[in-house]
């Protein structure tokens, strides 16, 4: 059984003056049990509307999405059971500790505080965070601690799915590492399967079994990172996974971005 | 956590003492402002039970305990009920604001345990303010309380909460539908309430049409029950037809709230309208 499957995934949203824009366009994706894929695209490609529609905050066109079997649009419910999210913002409530976030998303799964506090320390203490500053204000954290503990409230209720929505996005060179490093422990500790968005190119070839290039709301390709590359050799030349990007969209990332904006 | 299964109303209950603890630390967090709030509750009260006193100082012929009394009893009422709404219809633009609101729409507890988390908190919260600014005006006023069946006040209040949840629930949809005007949508909702339901004044002077409206506002059967408890010290028997309405309202705008949040909830999914930015 795949742990994700998306086929034939349509999203469409009507902005002001009635013009539609085709966020997702027939996109096929599988991630298989314990594998890690990332999605590569620029600003505006549709990868965080893609994210959103298997965390059941969007609702598709048309297609479907399947969470190990389960019917993501027809039972949510089931769905969000097993799976989690870190997105591009940290998402907290910034006047709340550490603690109290993250005792609050246990909750929310089901999970007391009694089970939740021994794990918090353990996962704390992975992530190189110190105990004390969990129980200081959300705001008197930086962006890298932010995400960290974003992370740990996404591991806390043990997902086996687990959607990364640009999770390194804005963060110091240092923070990005550790952030990294983390996200490598919890693959191997965990038998989580990952589907990780993101336009670090870098990131995706080191974290991910497989790289999806996605553009205007479709995939335009969706192979191991070597294969990849290997699809746009030129004169026996295998390019750098940035030039394969730019082979198959013909944009760098920064230019796609920068023409979506 | 993964391997531990816990039955789904027990997995639902402890959402719901994660809404409750969580709006208990978040009132932790801005204790300053609470004070700040209750401090002008209290004297916003005072200040309008005084006018029962200016009533009789400019040459106007009432009984000035029993207005007094009337007005602080409006006043108070207001305060908790108006407070339950307006935390309810709150829901969905204080999460959107925060930019939690779709951490809390992907968990997998259910829309009822989430509003009935943010319902319960918001009963205790607003009885324990109430309690306060009573006290403080009890203490203040000469007030007629001496026949008061608070029992029978607290019972209507209890019952007048549910009614008041549906409604705030109802409201609460508004800013699914329009993440940039929904909100304020729900203050002209809570000020018809006020205008329309005798909070101090009986609904009799209002225009027919008013008081048509007052007949579907649970705020007028509240305050009647409350008013007819505390000053007339009505028992049961008496404060049943009060209860009595309330409980239809209940059983009507409760089901009738979440029915029409799951609508705008499914509206806000198919729309994109969930995510902060609207």
């Amino acid at each position: 059984m795949k742990a994700l499957e998306l086929v034939g995934v349509d999203k469409s949203f009507k902005k002001r003056r009635g013009e539609v824009v085709r966020a997702l366009d027939g996109v096929s994706v599988e991630v298989g049990k314990g594998e890690v894929v990332g999605i590569l695209g620029p600003n505006g490609s549709g990868k965080s509307t893609l994210v959103r529609v298997i965390s059941t905050l969007v609702l598709p066109d048309a297609g479907s999405v399947e969470v190990f079997g389960t019917d993501a649009v027809r039972h949510p419910k089931q769905v969000q059971r097993c799976m989690n999210r870190v997105s591009v913002e940290a998402s907290f409530f910034k006047k709340l500790s550490a603690m109290e976030n993250l005792l609050y998303g246990a909750k929310l799964y089901g999970v007391t505080s009694r089970e939740a506090r021994p794990r918090i320390k353990d996962i704390l203490e992975n992530i190189g965070f110190a105990q004390k500053r969990a129980t200081e204000p959300m705001e008197h954290l930086s962006r890298g601690m932010q995400q960290k503990i974003a992370l740990a409230r996404a591991l806390l209720t043990s997902p086996v799915l687990m959607l990364l929505d640009e999770p390194t996005t804005g963060l110091d060179p240092r923070s990005k590492k550790d952030v990294q490093a983390f996200i490598r422990k919890i693959r191997k500790a965990h038998d989580s399967s990952i589907l990780l968005c993101t336009h670090d190119m870098g990131e995706a070839e080191e974290l991910c079994d497989r790289v999806g290039i996605m553009m205007d709301g479709k995939i335009l390709a969706l192979e191991r990172p070597e294969e990849l590359k290997r699809r746009y050799a030129t004169n026996g030349r295998v390019p750098t996974l940035e030039e394969t990007f730019m082979a198959a969209t013909g944009y760098s990332v920064e230019e796609a971005s920068a023409e979506k904006e | 956590m993964r391997g531990t299964v816990k039955p789904l109303w027990l997995t639902e209950m402890v959402a719901v003492w994660g809404y409750v603890q969580r709006n208990y630390f978040l009132t932790k967090r801005y204790f300053m402002w609470e004070v700040v709030w209750l401090v002008y509750v209290t004297i916003n009260a005072m200040a309008i039970t005084f006018i029962g006193a200016g009533v009789e100082a400019s040459g106007g012929t009432v009984d000035t305990q029993f207005f007094m009394t009337y007005l602080l009893v409006g006043a108070l009422l207001w305060n908790y009920l108006s407070m339950l709404f307006d935390v309810l219809s709150e829901t969905v633009s204080w999460e959107r604001w925060e930019g939690t609101i779709e951490y809390t729409f992907m968990s997998p507890s259910s829309r009822i345990t989430h509003l009935l988390g943010m319902g319960f908190y918001a009963v205790v919260y607003g009885i324990l303010q109430t309690v306060l600014t009573l006290g403080v005006c009890m203490a203040f006023f000469d007030l007629d309380l001496s026949n008061a069946n608070y029992w029978g006040a607290l019972l209507v209040l209890a019952v007048a909460s549910i009614s008041l949840v549906g409604f705030g629930v109802v409201a609460a949809v508004l800013p699914l539908l329009s993440p940039e005007k929904g909100q304020q949508v729900s203050y002209i909702v809570s000020s018809v309430l006020l205008l329309v339901s005798g909070v101090y004044y009986e609904v009799e002077v209002l225009p027919g049409w008013m008081q048509a409206i007052a007949t579907v506002s649970p705020v007028t059967y509240a305050l009647q029950g409350a008013r007819a408890a505390l000053q007339e010290g009505a028992g049961i028997a008496e404060l049943w037809e009060s209860i009595r309405v309330l409980l239809v309202m209940g059983v009507v705008f409760v089901p009738l709230g979440l029915f029409v949040f799951h609508l705008g909830e499914r509206y806000a999914k198919k729309t994109g309208k969930l995510k902060r930015s609207g």
